[in-house]
């Protein structure tokens, strides 16, 4: 810096008296970012774990059952295709009633609840959170198993990496991720790990199971660990025995202070026929 | 008439932190605080948030020079550009950076072509995407400070005399000093706070990628207890830094 640096016409002169508030003002547009920027942090858990609330437009037509109202489904971000078919069939056989969802991770969603977010149903992706929630008293009865869940291994769209089975994950050259242990398919994969002897090397452990498919389907992970029913047409799927020594069951229950009624019924359609069909659709196993 | 809104005001950022103190364990909280993940997320966290606010100094200060100084047609537009990572959700971000550093971006393939190493995943990961975040608080308190004060005080000084570079050392450079502190300041405390960005593009590992903000997202899927400890961690973090490194600007340094 050995020119002039601020002499000569090119300089815009302020008008007297501008300086201290346009410093001010440019600090005040950098507080209030910083401040918006924490804010979309804290924001994004539940969006990066699915969150979105999906609401099923309410069919027309002439109903004779009772009904009415919008009921709210608390569920697991892996039931997301599912659930959202079937609360459409629910609608189809109570009119005038609306099925509203709220998908992310389970334990968020238990945290919500146990924290007063108003629901009427909670389907969870493991036991330990619908047992937070039992604990944190907002449950009413006994939770039921719908349906089991295990892992698979997420691959780039016709295996080129040529990955067959769950030792073939410690291959020397390949990126691996996983989820984080505290989460359900994280501590689903720590089992396997048990179970075969093989101890992973994982470039990242994330949050969630579509955080682990996103990096597969970018192509920056070679394989991830995900669920069965997570591994959609953007990824290849390759299944392992050894899965079998991880089976998660998901439970559902009605939450207090909902409307119990309608809240039960909808429970017994996803534990009914029309639940075990759409659920089996998207490669959920049965109760076990 | 003001007092009511302030008091609101106040109240809306000290009170969380108040409820995060009564929610907390404080007969675990030693235990829960002093463990080697917490200790490699706070020393990760550190390393990374500094090294990052160094970057930001080298790129952002002559970025902010040129965009005050600049006079050809499009600085406009440029100045709204170097302010979208302020106004982008940060998870947008990471996400754009892994598609041009990953190994599918077009700049990651070259680098991995060049080098055989890949980006994402790494602690440079970590670093580039707290620069992309925090770089714009600097370049706007900087750039502000800078369009502000005009060039009166140079021209006085010039015309008293005192030599181009004399005048960049005593006057320019001391009337940037308080914006370029708090400017700092802002960026460090934006990269020690980043979250979306770094967990998308570089993942979240112990001792590589998982930053104290991670460490304290990853622990509230396990155990509450912890992440609330791990929160109050950051907070004492933050704190210090803001109480060491106190911008002169804002208490009116100038004057």
């Amino acid at each position: 810096m050995n020119k002039p640096a601020f002499r000569g016409s090119g300089w815009r002169s302020p008008r007297p008296g501008a300086k201290p508030r346009m410093t001010q003002f440019a600090l005040a547009v950098a507080a209030v970012a910083l401040f918006a920027g924490a804010c979309s942090s804290s924001d994004e858990p539940s969006t990066q774990s699915g969150g979105a609330s999906v609401t099923a437009p309410a069919p027309k037509g002439a109903g004779n059952a009772g009904g009415g109202g919008t009921l709210t489904v608390f569920a697991a971000a892996s039931l997301t295709e599912s659930f959202t078919a079937l609360g459409k069939e629910f609608e189809a056989k109570h009119p005038g009633t609306t099925v509203k969802f709220s998908f992310a991770g389970s334990s968020g969603l238990a945290q919500q609840l146990t924290n007063g977010a108003k629901a009427d149903v909670f389907a969870s992706a493991d036991q330990p959170n619908m047992n937070k929630a039992v604990q944190g008293g907002v449950i009413d009865g006994q939770p039921a198993v719908f349906a089991t869940n295990k892992l698979a291994i997420a691959v780039a769209p016709g295996n080129p990496k040529g990955i067959k089975s769950f030792a073939d994950l410690n291959k020397a050259g390949l990126t691996v991720i996983t989820c984080a242990p505290q989460v359900p398919c994280g501590s689903a994969t720590k089992k396997v790990e048990t179970a075969t002897g093989v101890t992973l090397k994982p470039k990242s452990e994330e949050q969630d199971v579509k955080q682990v498919l996103n990096k597969v389907a970018s192509g920056d992970a070679d394989a991830g660990l995900v669920y069965v029913t997570d591994v959609t047409s953007s990824a290849g799927k390759v299944d392992f025995p050894e899965a079998a020594q991880a089976i998660n069951s998901y439970p559902i229950a009605v939450v207090k202070g909902g409307q119990a009624e309608l809240a039960k019924e909808f429970d017994d359609f996803v534990l009914g026929t029309e639940g075990k069909t759409e659920l089996a659709k998207v490669g959920f196993g049965p109760a076990q | 008439m003001l007092a009511v809104p302030a008091t609101l005001a106040l109240a809306l950022v000290v009170l969380p932190v108040v409820g995060l103190l009564v929610r907390s364990n404080l007969t675990r909280l030693p235990s829960l605080v002093v463990t080697p993940s917490s200790w490699h997320a706070l020393r990760l966290s550190l390393l990374t948030a500094g090294l990052s606010t160094l970057a930001c100094v080298l790129l952002g200060v002559p970025l902010a020079v040129v965009l005050a100084r600049a006079r050809f047609r499009g600085v406009r537009l440029l100045r709204s550009i170097v302010l979208l990572p302020l106004v982008l959700p940060p998870v947008v971000g990471g996400l754009a950076l892994l598609y041009l550093l990953g190994r599918k971006g077009f700049l990651g393939m070259l680098i991995t072509a060049l080098t055989g190493e890949s980006v994402p995943f790494t602690t440079t990961a970590v670093v580039i995407a707290q620069t992309f975040v925090a770089m714009p608080f600097l370049v706007v308190s900087l750039e502000g400070a800078l369009r502000g004060s005009g060039d009166r005080y140079e021209q006085v000084a010039a015309t008293l005399g005192a030599r181009p570079w004399t005048v960049f050392r005593r006057v320019t450079l001391p009337l940037l000093l308080p914006a370029l502190g708090s400017g700092v300041v802002l960026s460090f405390a934006r990269a020690l706070g980043e979250f979306g960005a770094t967990i998308t593009f570089a993942g979240s590992l112990e001792d590589v990628t998982r930053t104290l903000p991670l460490e304290v997202y990853t622990q509230a899927e396990a155990d509450i207890d912890s992440a609330v400890a791990l929160s109050l961690l950051l907070i004492v973090v933050a704190v210090v830094v803001i109480a060491v490194a106190r911008p002169r600007s804002w208490e009116g340094g100038l004057r």
